[in-house]
């Protein structure tokens, strides 16, 4: 049961009890006892309080304590919505996906949880697109269980509370994994980020009081509401409790989804779970919180995977997807896979996002075709700035720690490919003019 | 193009899910069901999912050319789509998608096949990223492929095809 670091699964339970997708199996495993319990023995302030009390913090790549959040939703305005983001699509990210496909009724219990807590009445998941059989196959299966036993719908298990649960597809746009934006697409419109203040707490879905969380913040509640939050610390540090869904990928032998204390050092990620780099080749460079992220060295290897700690190291811990670059790979080709991402993806609102990565791309373009010249390296930090705090949603600067740290770190690879001629006329080349008209 | 009555029915459901006066959350799931016969939207399917709305033409075409999984043209019966972002690239994607391009006949960068059958592009992640090189296939997961795994299945979908003719 459980891995080496931790006794039982407290969000992979599938992982301990199989079958656990079947609602008779969850309940037989103390599923919608967490419900039971807040139903009949707890206010919606104490669901609140406990998860308060545990520090659980926002798995989607922010941080941001939970149920401090969920405290910023005004009393007296109705109706309310709970939306929990499955827009899952910050590559190196796999973890969402495993629970709402193994562990579908943890997520659901947790999402009932959540609208008791802030008197919400509707809840809606709102999944990327490309989810499609992950939602017709699994998840929509357990809400249809969730209902026929009277956890979804009026008077739950025979209380004063009724709330409806709808499941929502998007149709292919990383943008809708920024809060705001998912909001508008869930509203039909172009998935744009908004402008905050109002925050969605307050003006959210329909301009109404929303709380949005990720799937795996809400997977926590129950065992949370269940178990109490001293047990909850049990994992994790201080700052950071709990346990987290790992998801490793790129060069090492056993990439997957790892759920580990939070504060475990990165090496035990790479050595012990994913069983070392691909023929015993050496780290190169760690991206923890998957495309969006700074670049970090394998003198960083013993650092500890928590918030603080990350922060500390020079990058983030993000929604934890750790993609490993090992020796053999070519640096300014894995930064300009993540740069032709986020130009692919850039929603197009703001100038300094949809431009800035136009010119990346192009620059980067120039560079690994052989024509590029030291000052395209320049280029490039020049167009990083200019994006860096300018672009209207935080994604819109994701593109900047990744390329601004695969410079400082690889700054020979990118400088081996400067090999053109200086060009004498200052500002962008005229071959890159050209390609925008 | 009208909606059969299965569809309407469908989109009946669809509908109760937000609140009344918010049919215009229901776009993208009317232009699922739009699309789902014939895998792309012609301007009658676009008409009718602005018609049944009650809301703008202009506004479905915007909500059409934001969104990457609807399409305008015709497109093969069955899309293949290969990861090759980062994470799926760090584990031969690229290289993979190369070379089942070359064998479907295609050019590197992808299209359609000849017979119209298959419509093959490379997309960025799909959050599969520990069981590269992956793909999708009008939206299902196949996984951990190899060059013989990913021929096999589309001799699966060449076999189905003939099936349904």
């Amino acid at each position: 049961m459980g891995n080496e670091l931790i006794d039982k699964y407290v969000l992979f339970r599938h992982r301990d009890v199989e079958n656990i997708h079947q609602i008779e199996v969850y309940r037989a495993n103390d599923g919608y006892r967490a419900l039971e319990k807040a139903l009949k023995e707890m206010q919606p302030g104490d669901v609140t309080n406990v998860v308060k009390a545990s520090g659980l913090r926002g798995r989607g790549g922010a941080g941001f304590p939970a149920g401090v959040k969920w405290g910023f939703i005004p009393k007296d305005i109705y109706p309310k919505y709970v939306v929990v983001n499955a827009d899952e699509s910050e590559p190196g990210t796999f973890k969402d996906r495993e629970i709402m496909t193994y562990n579908p009724h943890q997520l659901i219990e947790g999402i009932i949880l959540t609208c008791y807590a802030v008197g919400a009445e509707t809840a809606y998941i709102y999944g990327r697109g490309e989810f499609a059989p992950v939602f017709r196959d699994h998840l929509q299966q357990a809400v249809a269980e969730a209902y026929r036993h009277g956890y979804l719908g009026r008077n739950i298990l025979g209380s004063e509370f009724s709330m409806e649960l709808h499941l929502h597809l998007g149709a292919g746009a990383y943008i809708c994994g920024e809060e705001t934006a998912l909001l508008s697409s869930l509203e039909g419109q172009m998935g744009q980020p908004r402008s905050r203040p109002p925050f969605p707490a307050v003006e959210g879905l329909y301009a109404k009081p929303t709380v949005i969380n990720n799937v795996e913040t809400l997977t926590n509640v129950p065992p949370i509401v269940l178990h109490g939050s001293d047990w909850y610390r049990q994992y994790g540090t201080e700052k950071s409790p709990g346990t987290k869904i790992f998801s490793l990928s790129g060069r090492v032998n056993k990439p997957g989804n790892y759920e580990l204390p939070l504060g475990t050092p990165i090496r035990y990620l790479i050595e012990e779970c994913g069983g070392g780099i691909i023929d015993g080749k050496a780290v190169k460079g760690i991206l923890p919180a998957g495309a969006s992220s700074a670049i970090i060295g394998p003198d960083k290897l013993d650092t500890t995977m928590d918030y603080e700690a990350m922060a500390a190291a020079g990058t983030m811990l993000g929604s934890a997807s750790f993609i490993i670059l090992d020796e053999t790979v070519d640096a300014v080709w894995a930064a300009e896979k993540n740069v032709k991402f986020f130009k692919h993806e850039s929603c197009g609102k703001c100038s300094p996002c949809r431009e800035g990565t136009f010119w990346l791309v192009n620059v980067f373009r120039k560079l690994r075709e052989g024509h590029g010249t030291k000052q395209d390296v320049e280029l490039l930090e020049t167009i990083i700035e200019q994006m860096k705090g300018n672009t209207f949603c935080l994604l819109g600067e994701f593109v900047v720690p990744g390329v601004r740290t695969s410079i400082d770190l690889f700054r020979d690879e990118y400088e081996a490919l400067a090999v053109a001629e200086e060009e004498t006329t200052p500002g962008p080349a005229k071959d890159l003019i050209h390609t925008f008209f | 193009m009208a909606w059969t009555e299965k569809e309407q029915q469908e989109l009946d459901k669809i509908l109760k899910k937000y609140p009344p006066d918010r049919k215009l959350s229901a776009v993208l799931p009317a232009l699922y069901l739009a699309q789902r016969e014939k895998n792309w939207l012609d301007n009658d399917d676009i008409q009718a999912v602005a018609d049944a709305l009650d809301i703008p033409v202009t506004h479905v075409h915007s909500i059409i050319g934001f969104y990457t999984l609807f399409r305008k043209e015709p497109t093969g019966k069955y899309m293949v789509q290969v990861c090759t972002d980062l994470p799926c690239a760090l584990r031969g994607a690229e290289d993979f998608y190369r070379r089942f391009c070359e064998r479907m006949g295609l050019p590197p960068t992808g299209g359609t096949t000849e017979d119209g059958l298959f419509t093959v592009e490379s997309v960025v992640c799909l959050a599969a990223c520990d069981k590269a090189p992956m793909c999708q296939i009008n939206l299902e997961y196949f996984e951990s492929l190899t060059d013989d795994k990913i021929d096999q299945i589309i001799a699966s979908f060449r076999e189905q095809a003939k099936i349904q003719q």
